[in-house]
Formats: structure tokens, C-alpha cells, sequence
């Protein structure tokens, strides 16, 4: 006599045999009926075309016939929704019923029926349970709700249900509250932006008390309510976690997991400083523990949680490392989860635990799970400093099992460890390369080129075991042979002489047989930098690499925070905010943990405290040499390149021998052969530019007194400095014209091409006034020398100092940056002599204040001396006295912008040191004027 | 005015139309699935979901080597698929929004408890044949995906469980499972009590069981060791009595989780336990022993299993013995053990009780019984494996279960029960038991 007898058909046709006995007049067979048609609903075949006759046994008194009539109704009344009116009237009948149960269950049942058309109908009988006298009635109304909600949220509003649902939060009945806490947070979720649930000091007092008395579920409900407000001070915070860590005692581990939520959140609140704090922590260990000793299915979620609860806070479970040790029959989730957290744990107190337990797993079956633990061991080897050296012998341990994916993983986690701690471990290289021979999955392979790569000096068969690999390179996968590409470049920079032919082999293979992009990308950038710059090449290939910190598997901290609110829900278990998956975003706010507010009376603790800044101290100084590159970038470097691009003519010389000679040269430090497209010069055609020309006139000019000052040339941009280019130079001026005098030195071991040269704004618009002329590409060692004619017509802006210029310089490899002083004196012009009259006024005109007095020390010259060097760069002397056995000099210069300078040098007859007065509108040139005099005459 | 509110309400229903096609529900379908991929009941709260999201889990279930793999939580394009395994049956509910996970699991757990309380087992035969009476519990376990009663002594109240006797007089009279009676416990202070219980021998009986989880290494060392305690109640009382339990130590209880009945604040306060109790069976307070405590260990075993390299046949040998029984038998005693796949059969003698080994699973089994401190159990013998393969790389691990009566293993001892309220006197029993959970050997 069971149910299974509902099962059983007959040959005739179920449908037309349940739909006489449905029709009968039997009671008893009618219900028999009612049963099958349930039976076979809940097995999924469908029996909606017996819609109108169950539906025509609902009018019964009989409780079990109508319950099944209303589960009948449940599942099928959205696909007859003109049927489902026919039930209307015995719902509103039913809502009036004595029995409160009836009245509850046509509530309950209406709201299940998701068809527009009679949801109107069911508004009034809504409205009178949610008043009604039963609390059973009222929580279920309430739940009503919220489907009706769901199914017309506008008809809810209009009928103000929502407001009623508010004041049940204030209800009797802590069932009733809960439930309306649910569904007010289930039509919040759907309406982010409304106030639905208010929450004021108030009504989270309510919802505490229900709390003690409402089921597991409701408390669910409340919780995660609470978990929504936000304190308005620590006191509430610490009275409201008071009231709720009793919850972290209960059986259902949704209402621990939910508590934990609400508590971790408010401790953030909380001062660290207080007792409470504490007691807190500690509170929260014990149900942690505890979850874990349930079904496996609560492990793991429990265990997702608790990950996050590690990372924000590890103090909570410092002491609990053991009860996360694996057993060997938890299921393979659980297993993982666990391993991870262990790892997060582990410090250098328990780090010998740790890798014991390790070890222990990576003899387990699992190979899954012990691929897990061999990189774990890695993984605390970054984290715990300390326990390096013990998880590279434990590693090493592991290797000789010679278990081939044990080995394997070893290997991969050992370069991590090379990459955390640089030069410590090495030696263990020799035992790693014995197992070469069994690697077979990428990573490992890749691991292990990448070491021998690395670590090429150190290994003496370097190119042997690398040589190895190449032969089956296509074969390889990409990862592999991506590394080996690389390794064998970086083996090729270490030791250049023997491996020229491997290094030679990879690329071609790299380049012309392989159709994978990023490998023949990643060949020919090699190949292009060997060629054109080896000494860049070192320095990209072989460049320090950034150190690697278990930092990388953490959370990011706004993440953390936001999962932290998220605690219980899907979100804590893909550790994923529910923007990142929750079907449509809908009504997805993002959710922060509150900052801490101290309550006005509790001191303010340190943390709280604005941590401004010190002022800065170097808000005044000058401009930084990166801003003044900054301006300098923003130059358009002229003239344009000319020519195909580079890349382009690389490619095109893939088939033929590129690094034949290269290579050779490279080693014999002679010059590599250059591309053919970095050969055309760019300007060849270019029309000779009045530099040389003035350089021709420099030269005939020389020895005569026509010709200002000239300094010897000093280095400006030093070859190391730009790769391989180097720049020394002076200026001159001749006959009123002023020119910067270069040295070009090719230093690097390619052909330089393509030069242009711009300046910065400077303070006295001194602009190239041709472009740069190098005639012929700059061979390797070469030096060419060249008379860049200036302008003072360029733009002005001052510059600090005064005298500064900003010097960019191109060529085919780059464009380098660099800063010189120009003596003041190129910029004196040949028409500065004043008249006397007007000396002597200009003289008295400019104010005192503007005088400047200088001492020229140690010049054994006379005055007449004096005057003639003086007036050869264009410091003129406009009068001379001899007061007291004194010479006075009185002289006047005059700058390319106009600015007038009037000097008074007063020489002693056998006083080697000279007074210079200056007196000048613009004060600020005095100081380089001053200086132009002591260069002038000491030299 | 009018005329923009008015567009805005058309737009925002047209909005909410659309939202409702994937709007909220906490479980929106349950789908009961046996070990070989067969769905044989669903049941859907809201809308009909279709069994073609179960096809998600199927893979998974493939995916996984064994059952108790099938990962818990997981995602499908428009849903998530939680799960729990219990008695052979995969419990799926779908849900499609967030909701606490641990409120899914916990509430399937609760079905499963239901199911095994209402037909004392819970198997696929089982709900078959009462799929009427499952599908009304399941009714009214959850509305609109709210739990609604999760009791099982209110939901007796609303549906009777099926009883041979019952389904007799149900026959002849007519009358149905389904109670006509209000819930009434379901509003009261004490939802977990009905009100109006009488018997004619009242009598309350509790049951400490400890289970033992420990991983024991090669040495015979105690890697972990934690005890998982619960305190299982049948309170068949008259009345509304009102109980206190007192511990000669509570002090070993500080991680503990109570059953709703039992007042938090006199815990807190006086570390006794006063409650007004559910009818019938419940589970009163489960508490957690830690790691950080001594756990007393009643068992060792000593082992032997060597393989030899150049040899095709390995030595097994181990023998079972008690440690800290504080004189108590132990019986009960099975040992098991994965063995490595290179083991290709094994011959072998126990001194006592029977053994067997599956060539196939490479699972030994050996059922010891008793444990004679006198005569130690062994089991000894030769295991052949695979000739001319290397040695097997793992280790096995030797998985022990027993059974201690009379005996907490933590030392927890009930002082005295009292019952208030009540004028009658009930008969009392306190019975203890140790079981071994989780307990591994590692060899």
C-alpha cells in the first residue's frame, strides 16, 4: 500500500483514465485520482491537460484533497491562465475560512500563482491576512508579499503593502518579523536604490530581539539584514556584536556563518586597542572549527569563507592550523581548499608542521592533489622566508622519489624559489638537470629551460643540455618553445663564443619555420636587438627581474574588503564581488566595510588620526630634470626618417644570413653589419646647410683676435649614456655669428644614421639655425666633426640657471637627452661699445641696488692686456682712469636680446686680483656676465 | 506632470516585466538524482526549471572519479547547482540568485533528515513509494523558497508520517495523512515543542557519543587528533517540563552549538544546559573537542608493508592493539586500506575475524571485531604485485573504525538531570559511546 501504486498505467492511456476517475463521484476515487495526477507531475510528465478537472475538486472540505488540488494549481496554472480564474473565487473563500491553516494555505497558494490576471483578485484577501488575528496567517501573508512582487511590483506599491510590510518588522511576533525582514529583503534586492529597509537604532533593537526567539531560518533573514546597517559608533557596533555572537553557538551553520558576517564587519569598527576586541577574536575561532567537522558540503563553503576570514584577518585561526590538515578520504574540494588555507597560515612558527603534512600529502594517490602539495611547498617557501632552505631540501627529497609528476612540480615551484631568493639556492641546479631527461609536461620543461638559461654561467653543458631540447623544437609547445628561444638568447649573451650556431639555430627556427606569431615576434626582436645593439640586448634579456612575493595570490585588499560583506553568500565562495556573476547585475550595490567611527566621548585612536604628508620641502627648487625632459619629448624631432621601417627590412633579410658577419664581430668587437634599410642615410640629399661654411671660416679665422673666447670641448652626453653615441662640444662666436662646435663619436658597435638635433626654449632663444648635417652614416668607432650654426631667434623662456640649454639628439637607435651651460660671452655682440656721455648716464640711471661686485682672482694680466682680450669677445672698453695708482676700466657689452651691461674693473698694478662692479637693468645676467669675464681672462 | 509620471510607471513595469524573468528565490527547484545520472523526482517552487540544467551536473558527475567528488557549488550559465550526497542520492536545488549557499546546503540536509525521519530510511525505493507524502513535506518545508517548517515534530503535525497501521484505518475511514490541526507549535515561545503531549511513561534518554578524528604518522605519533561530540536526546515527557543538565567538567565545552531550545544565557553564566525539550528525538548540543586539548587515543596499530625493489612480492603485516581505553572493551574494530594500484592481489591470515581484498578497487578490507588485550588481532601475509614494475610510490593509509561503550573519550561526564514544571517522575538514562570517525594511520 504505497504510493508507488500511482505509478502504474494502463495500456489504455493514463491521461483519459485519470480524467473519469477524476470526474467521479466517489470521493475517495477522486483523491486517488488527485494523487496519481501528483505522482506523475512530480516524476515530470506533464498532465496539464487535466487542468479543468482538478481543478473542479478544489472546492472540497477534505484538507489533503485540497492541499493536493493547490499543488496541482502551483505548477501548472502559468500555462492556463485562463483555467487558473476558475480558482480565484475558492481562494477568497478560503482566506475568510475559521481555520486559520486553510486561510494561511490559500494565501500561500494564491501568491504561487504567477498569472497577471488574477493577481487583482488576490490584493483584498492580502490585505486582510496581513492583518490577520493568527501570527501563522501573518508571517505567511508576508512571504505573499514578496511573491506578489515578484510577479507586479507596481500593483504592490499602489496597494501600499510595502508600508504594511514595514510595520510587521514592529510585530509581536518574532516569526512574523523575520519573515517580513526576508521579504522586505527580497524586494530591496530587486529595488537597490529604495529605502525598504529603513534601519535606525530603532528598528535594529526590534530585530535583535527577534532574533533570540525566531526559527534558524529567520535568524538567517535577520542577520543578514543586520549585516546591512552600519553603526553609528563603535558602542553600537561593540553592543550590537554583543547581542549577536550568541548566534555563533547555534547548530545551523548558516546562522554561524551569517553571525561571523555581521561580526567581522563591526570589528572593523572597533579600536584594536579595546578588551572587546579581543574577546571578539577569540570568539570567532571556536564555530570556525566547528564547521569544519560537518558534511563536507558545509567544508567546503565553510572553508571558501574562511579563506577570505585568513586573509583579513589572520590572527582569528593563527592557532588552528592543525584542523585544517588534510584527511585522505575528504573529498578532492575539500582537499584543496584546505591545502590553500594551510599555506595562508603558515608561518615560521608552525612552518615544520607545515612541511611534514606536505610531504606527507605528495606520497597520497591523488594526483591531482599532490601536484597541489609539491606546490605548496614552494608557496611557503616564498611566504615564510625562514623555511626556504628547509622547502628546497624537502623539494630536493621529493625529486629523488624520481615520481615523474612529483619531479615535475618540483621543478616548476624550484625556479619560483630561484626568483624569490637570487643566488642562494643554485647549488641545487646539478641535481635538477639529472632529471631532465623525465620532464615531460611544459610547465616543467619550461621551468626547467628557463633555470638553465638563467643560470648559464653556472652550468658548464649549458649549451648541451639546451642543444637537447632544440632538437625536437616543433614538436614542443609554445611555452616551451618560447623559453627556449629566450634561454638560449640569454645563453648566447653569457657566453658568446661557442654558442653562436645554437643561438643562430633557435632564431631561424624561431622566425622561418614556426607559424606561431608570438614566437616568430618574440624571435626576430631578439634577432634585431643582437644586430643593432647587443650591449641593449644584455640589458633587456638579461635585465634584473622584479622579485616575486606570495603577495600575487592574494586578494586585493578593496576586494577583500567588499567579500568580506559578502561572507555566506555565492560571492564568498567564487571570492568574486556578485557584480562579477549575479545574472544581469541587477540591483547589485557594491558593499563596503564601515570606516571606523569613535563614539565622541572615547579617545580618537592613532589610527584615526589624518596622516598628512610632511609638507614637502622641495616644493621651491627648481625643475627636475625629468620635467625638463618631459617639456623636451614634446619637441617634434625633425627631420622625419626616411626610408622603409626597420622591422619591415628585418623581415625581409630573415631569409638571408643576418647575423653571419654579426655574430663574428661581436666577438672580435669589431662592427656589426648594419641592415640594409639602417644604411640609407636620411638626409643625403639634404642641401649643405651655412654650418660648414662657418667652419670653413673658423678654421682661416683661427689665431686672429676676430674670434670670442672659445672653451676646449667637454663631453656632454657620455657614450654609456646613450647607447654608444657620444657628444662633447663647445660654442663659439665668429664674426657675430654664434655656433655650437660637436664632436660625434660612435662608440657602439653599429652604424649610426639619421641625426637631428633640436633645442629647448631657453632663456635667449638660441635655436639651430640648420639642421645637422652628418654626411655620412657614423661607422663604429668613427668620430665626425660639426658646426651647428644657432639662431637667437628660437623661442624664449627663462631658464634656471640662466645660461642652461637643453640639447635633444637623434640618430637610428634613439633619441637621447642631455644639458649644457653656454658661456654668456658667445651671446656679447660686436656692436657693444657705448659712448661716454651715454655710458655715464646709463651709469647713474640704473638704481644701486642693481650693482654687483665681483673679485677676479689671480690674473697676472695688465690692464691694456685686460682691454684687448676683453674686446675680442666684444666687451668693450669705454673709458679708463688711473685714480691713486689704480686702473679703472670702464666697459660696456651688450647682449644678442639688447640688454646692456656696464662694468667697472678696477685693476691693481701687482695685485693679481681685479674688482669687477656690474651694473646691468636685468641684474640676474650679472652673475654669467662675471663669469664670462673669469673664463675670458683666465684662459 | 501627469503625462511624464505616467510614462515613467509604463517604463518601470515594462522593466520589472523583464527583471522577473530572472527574479529571486532562494531554492527555486529540487531535483533528487541516483548514482547512475537517473532524475527521479523534481520539485519546483516557483517556475518549472528545466531538467536540462541538471545536464551540468552530469558532467560534473563525470568529471569527478567518484561521488563524493562531485564538487558542492556549481555554476551554469543561468544558474547554480548546489548539491548535497547523502544515502546514495544527489539532493540538487537550483538557485538563481545570490543566496547563502550554506543556507541551500543546510536546508537540503534538513530534507534528507526529514525523509529518514518520516520513512526511517532515505533511499530511491523509499521515496518512490512515497512520493505523495514526500511531495507534500516538501510543500511545506519551503514557500517561495523561504524554509517554512523545518521541524520535523511541527511537520508531523501537518502531515502524518506513513505508518502500516495508519494507511490500514486511512482505508477503512477514509480519513487522510494530513493533520487539520494548526501548527501550534510553529508560534508559540517553545516552536520547537506542540503543546498537549501526554504519555503514560514519561522517560528521557540522552546519548553522548564522542567520534575520535585523529591522523596518526608512521611512528605512531599523533599528527591531529579532535573529538566531535554530540548529545543526542529522546525526551518522551508529558506536558511542558522544563530540564537542566549538569557536567561534572563543562569546562571541556567551550566550542559548542546548541539546539534552539536551550537558553544561551544560563550557559553563559553557569554552564548549564536548561532547556524546555522537543518531543521525541533531537540532537541537544554537539560540541568540538580541539586539537589543542590532549585527545586521549585508544587504539594503535603497528604495520608492516614493505616492497622490494628486485622482489615481485611485498611484506604486510599489522596488528591492532589498545592504548588509553581506560579499561573498556573495544569492538567493533574494522580496519581498511586503499592499497597502491601496483598491488595486484594479496594473501593473507588474520588471527581473528575475516578479510578481503578487491583486486579491482585494490581496497582491503578486514573486519576485526573485538579487541582481546591478551591475544592482539594481526593480519599477516604477502602482497604480489606487478612483475617487473617499479615500486609503488604511495603510501597506503591505514583508515580505522571502532567503537567504545560505556566511555566519552574526552572525559565528559553528565553530573545531574532535573526536571522542573512537571510534578511526575520520569525515568532517566545516560548512555556513552566513543566511535572512531576519521581515524588514519599513516604508513
Amino acid at each position: 500500500m504505497t504510493d508507488s501504486k500511482y505509478f502504474t498505467t494502463t495500456k489504455k492511456g493514463e491521461i483519459f483514465e485519470l480524467k473519469a476517475e477524476l470526474n467521479s463521484d466517489k470521493k475517495e476515487k477522486k483523491k486517488e485520482a488527485v494523487k496519481k495526477v501528483i505522482a506523475s507531475m512530480t516524476v515530470g510528465k506533464d498532465v496539464s491537460a487535466l487542468f479543468p478537472d482538478v481543478v473542479n475538486c478544489m472546492q472540497t472540505d477534505n484538507l489533503e484533497l485540497k492541499k493536493l488540488v493547490y499543488l496541482y494549481l502551483m505548477n501548472y496554472a502559468k500555462s492556463q491562465p485562463d483555467m487558473a480564474i476558475m480558482a480565484v473565487n475558492t481562494f477568497v473563500k478560503d482566506c475568510e475560512d475559521p481555520n486559520p491553516l486553510i486561510r494561511a494555505l490559500a494565501v500561500r497558494t494564491m501568491g504561487c500563482i504567477r498569472v497577471d490576471k488574477i493577481t487583482e483578485y488576490l490584493c483584498e484577501p492580502l490585505r486582510k491576512c496581513l492583518k490577520d488575528e493568527d501570527p501563522y496567517v501573518r508571517k505567511t501573508a508576508a512571504v505573499c508579499v514578496a511573491k506578489l512582487h515578484d510577479i507586479n511590483a507596481q500593483l504592490v506599491e499602489d496597494q501600499g503593502f510595502l508600508d504594511t510590510l514595514k510595520d510587521l518588522i514592529s510585530d509581536s511576533n518574532p516569526m512574523v518579523v523575520a519573515n517580513a525582514v526576508a521579504a522586505l529583503s527580497e524586494i530591496a534586492e530587486s529595488h537597490p536604490s529604495s529605502n525598504l529597509l529603513d534601519l535606525n537604532p530603532q528598528s535594529i533593537n526590534k530585530l535583535l530581539t527577534a532574533l533570540n526567539e525566531c526559527t534558524e531560518w529567520g535568524q538567517i533573514f535577520i542577520l543578514d539584514c543586520l549585516a546591512n546597517y552600519t553603526p553609528k559608533d563603535d558602542r553600537e557596533a561593540q553592543s550590537i556584536c554583543e547581542r549577536v555572537t550568541p548566534r555563533l553557538s547555534h547548530a545551523n551553520s548558516a546562522v554561524v556563518l551569517s553571525a561571523v558576517k555581521v561580526l567581522m564587519k563591526f570589528m572593523e569598527m572597533l579600536s584594536k586597542d579595546l578588551d572587546y576586541y579581543g574577546t571578539l577574536l577569540k570568539k570567532l575561532a571556536p564555530p570556525l572549527v566547528t564547521l569544519l567537522s560537518a558534511e563536507p558540503e558545509l567544508q567546503y563553503v565553510a572553508l571558501r569563507n574562511i579563506n577570505l576570514i585568513v586573509q583579513k584577518r589572520p590572527e582569528v585561526l593563527k592557532h588552528e592550523m592543525k584542523v585544517f590538515f588534510v584527511k585522505y578520504n575528504d573529498p578532492i574540494y575539500v582537499k584543496l581548499e584546505k591545502l590553500d588555507i594551510m599555506i595562508r597560515l603558515a608561518s615560521q612558527a608552525n612552518i615544520a608542521q607545515v612541511l611534514a603534512e606536505l610531504k606527507e600529502y605528495a606520497t597520497e594517490v591523488d594526483v591531482d592533489f599532490v601536484r597541489k602539495a609539491v606546490r605548496a611547498i614552494g608557496r611557503c617557501a616564498i611566504k615564510v622566508e625562514q623555511s626556504a632552505e628547509r622547502c628546497v631540501s624537502t623539494l630536493l627529497d621529493l625529486i629523488q622519489t624520481k615520481v615523474n609528476y612529483v619531479v615535475q612540480e618540483a621543478i616548476v615551484v624550484i625556479k619560483d624559489i630561484f626568483r624569490k631568493y637570487p643566488n642562494k639556492y643554485e647549488s641545487v641546479i646539478a641535481t635538477l638537470c639529472e632529471n631532465l631527461d623525465s620532464l615531460d609536461e611544459p610547465e616543467a620543461r619550461a621551468a626547467m629551460i628557463w633555470i638553465v638559461g638563467e643560470y648559464a654561467e653556472r652550468i658548464d653543458n649549458a649549451d648541451e643540455l639546451l642543444e637537447s631540447f632544440l632538437e625536437g623544437f616543433h614538436d614542443e609547445s609554445t611555452q616551451v618553445q618560447l623559453q627556449l628561444l629566450t634561454a638560449i638568447v640569454k645563453l648566447f649573451l653569457k657566453k658568446p663564443t661557442e654558442t653562436q650556431e645554437l643561438v643562430q639555430q633557435v632564431l631561424s627556427l624561431a622566425t622561418q619555420d614556426s607559424d606561431n606569431p608570438d614566437l616568430r615576434d618574440r624571435g626576430y626582436i631578439y634577432w634585431r636587438l643582437l644586430s643593432t645593439d647587443p650591449v641593449a640586448a644584455k640589458e633587456v634579456v638579461l635585465a634584473e627581474k622584479p622579485l616575486i612575493s606570495e603577495e600575487t595570490d592574494l586578494i586585493e585588499p578593496t576586494l577583500l574588503d567588499e567579500l568580506i560583506c559578502y561572507i555566506g553568500t555565492l560571492a564568498s565562495v567564487y571570492h568574486k564581488p556578485p557584480s562579477a556573476f549575479v545574472e544581469g547585475g541587477r540591483g547589485v550595490v557594491h558593499k563596503s566595510l564601515p570606516p571606523r567611527t569613535a563614539s565622541s566621548e572615547s579617545t580618537e585612536s592613532p589610527e584615526t588620526a589624518p596622516a598628512g604628508a610632511p609638507p614637502g620641502e622641495q616644493l621651491d627648487a627648481v625643475p627636475t630634470q625629468g620635467d625638463l625632459l618631459g617639456d623636451l619629448l614634446n619637441l617634434d624631432l625633425g627631420p622625419p626618417v626616411s626610408g622603409p621601417p626597420l622591422a619591415a627590412s628585418a623581415v625581409q633579410m630573415g631569409a638571408v644570413d643576418l647575423l653571419g658577419g654579426g655574430l663574428d664581430s661581436l666577438i672580435g668587437a669589431t662592427s656589426f653589419v648594419a641592415p640594409p634599410a639602417a644604411a640609407v642615410p636620411a638626409n643625403l640629399g639634404a642641401p649643405m646647410g651655412s654650418g660648414l661654411s662657418d667652419l670653413f671660416d673658423l678654421t682661416s679665422g683661427v689665431g686672429t683676435l676676430s674670434g670670442s673666447y672659445v672653451a676646449p670641448k667637454a663631453v656632454w652626453l657620455p657614450a654609456m649614456k646613450a647607447k654608444g653615441l657620444e657628444i662633447s662640444g663647445t660654442f663659439t662666436r665668429q664674426a657675430g655669428t654664434i655656433s655650437m662646435d660637436l664632436q660625434l663619436t660612435n662608440k657602439a658597435l653599429q652604424v649610426m644614421t639619421d641625426f637631428a638635433i633640436q633645442f629647448n626654449r631657453n632663456s635667449f632663444g638660441l635655436a639651430p639655425a640648420a639642421p645637422l648635417q652628418v654626411h655620412a652614416p657614423l661607422s663604429p668607432t668613427q668620430t665626425v666633426e660639426i658646426s651647428l650654426p644657432l639662431s637667437t631667434a628660437g623661442s624664449v623662456m627663462k631658464t634656471e640657471p640662466l645660461n642652461s640649454l637643453q640639447v635633444a639628439v637623434k640618430n637610428n637607435i634613439d633619441v637621447f637627452y642631455f644639458s649644457t651651460l653656454y658661456p654668456l660671452h658667445i651671446l656679447f655682440v660686436e656692436d657693444g661699445k657705448m659712448d661716454r656721455q651715454m655710458f655715464l648716464a646709463t651709469w647713474k640711471d640704473i638704481p644701486n641696488e642693481n650693482e654687483a661686485q665681483f673679485q677676479i682672482r689671480d690674473c697676472p694680466l695688465n690692464a691694456e692686456a685686460v682691454s684687448s682680450r676683453l674686446q675680442s669677445s666684444n666687451i668693450f672698453t669705454v673709458a679708463r682712469r688711473n685714480v691713486e695708482g689704480q686702473d679703472m676700466l670702464y666697459q660696456s657689452l651688450k647682449l644678442t636680446n639688447g640688454i646692456w651691461v656696464l662694468a667697472e674693473l678696477r685693476i691693481q698694478p701687482g695685485n693679481p686680483s681685479f674688482t669687477l662692479s656690474l651694473k646691468c637693468r636685468a641684474p640676474e645676467v650679472s652673475q654669467h656676465v662675471y663669469q664670462a669675464y673669469e673664463t675670458i681672462l683666465k684662459n | 506632470m501627469f503625462l511624464g509620471l505616467s510614462i515613467c510607471r509604463g517604463f518601470q513595469t515594462e522593466k520589472d516585466s523583464l527583471r522577473s524573468l530572472t527574479v529571486s528565490t532562494m531554492i527555486h527547484s529540487l531535483f533528487l538524482i541516483n548514482s547512475s545520472g537517473d532524475i527521479f523526482l523534481e520539485k519546483h517552487w516557483k517556475s518549472v526549471v528545466s531538467r536540462s540544467v541538471c545536464d551540468y551536473f552530469f558532467e560534473a558527475q563525470e568529471r569527478a572519479t567518484e561521488a563524493e567528488n562531485v564538487p558542492p557549488v556549481i555554476p551554469t550559465p543561468h544558474h547554480y547547482l548546489l548539491s548535497v550526497y547523502r544515502h546514495k542520492i544527489f539532493f540538487v536545488a537550483v538557485i538563481q540568485t545570490e543566496v547563502p549557499p550554506l543556507f541551500v546546503i543546510e536546508f537540503l540536509h534538513r530534507v534528507v533528515d526529514t525523509f529518514q525521519d518520516y520513512f526511517g530510511v532515505c533511499s530511491e525505493p523509499v521515496i518512490k513509494d512515497n512520493v505523495v507524502v514526500v511531495y507534500e513535506v516538501l510543500e511545506e518545508m519551503l514557500d517561495n523558497g523561504f524554509p517554512l517548517a523545518t521541524e520535523s515534530n511541527i511537520l508531523k503535525e501537518l502531515i502524518k508520517p506513513p505508518t502500516i497501521l495508519r494507511t490500514v484505518v486511512n482505508t477503512i475511514t477514509g480519513s487522510t495523512n494530513v493533520g487539520d490541526q494548526l501548527p501550534t507549535g510553529q508560534l508559540s515561545v517553545v516552536p520547537w515543542r506542540r503543546t498537549g503531549v501526554k504519555y503514560t511513561n514519561n522517560e528521557a534518554y540522552f546519548d553522548v557519543i564522542e567520534e575520535i578524528d585523529a591522523i596518526i604518522d608512521k611512528s605512531g605519533s599523533t599528527i591531529t587528533a579532535e573529538i566531535q561530540g554530540v548529545i543526542d536526546a529522546c525526551v518522551k515527557l508529558t506536558g511542558m517540563p522544563d530540564l537542566t543538565l549538569s557536567f561534572m567538567n563543562p569546562r571541556l565545552l567551550d566550542d559548542v552549538s546548541f539546539h534552539p531550545c536551550v537558553r544561551f544565557k544560563r550557559w553563559e553564566s553557569e554552564r548549564i544546559l536548561s532547556f524546555i525539550p522537543p518531543d521525541g528525538n533531537f540532537r541537544l548540543l554537539s560540541y568540538h573537542v580541539s586539537a589543542q586539548n590532549l585527545v586521549a587515543i585508544p587504539v594503535y596499530v603497528k604495520h608492516n608493508i614493505s616492497f622490494r625493489d628486485s622482489s615481485s612480492l611485498g611484506r604486510f603485516e599489522i596488528t591492532v592493539g589498545p592504548k588509553q581505553t581506560m579499561g573498556k572493551t573495544i569492538e567493533g574494530v574494522t580496519v581498511t586500506s586503499q592499497m597502491p594500484r601496483g598491488v595486484l592481489n594479496m594473501s593473507l591470515t588474520p588471527s581473528q575475524g575475516t578479510h578481503t581484498f578487491d583486486p579491482v578497487t585494490k581496497m582491503l578490507s578486514w573486519d576485526v571485531g573485538k579487541i582481546n588485550p591478551q591475544k592482539l588481532p594481526s593480519l599477516k601475509g604477502t602482497m604480489s604485485l606487478q612483475a617487473g614494475a617499479s615500486k609503488p610510490d604511495e603510501n597506503p593509509t591505514i583508515n580505522l573504525q571502532f567503537k567504545i561503550q560505556q566511555l566519552a573519550i574526552s572525559g565528559l561526564k553528565v553530573n545531574r538531570l532535573d526536571m522542573y514544571g512537571e510534578k511526575y517522575k520520569p525515568f532517566k538514562g545516560i548512555k556513552y559511546m566513543t566511535k572512531a570517525g576519521k581515524f588514519q594511520v599513516r604508513t
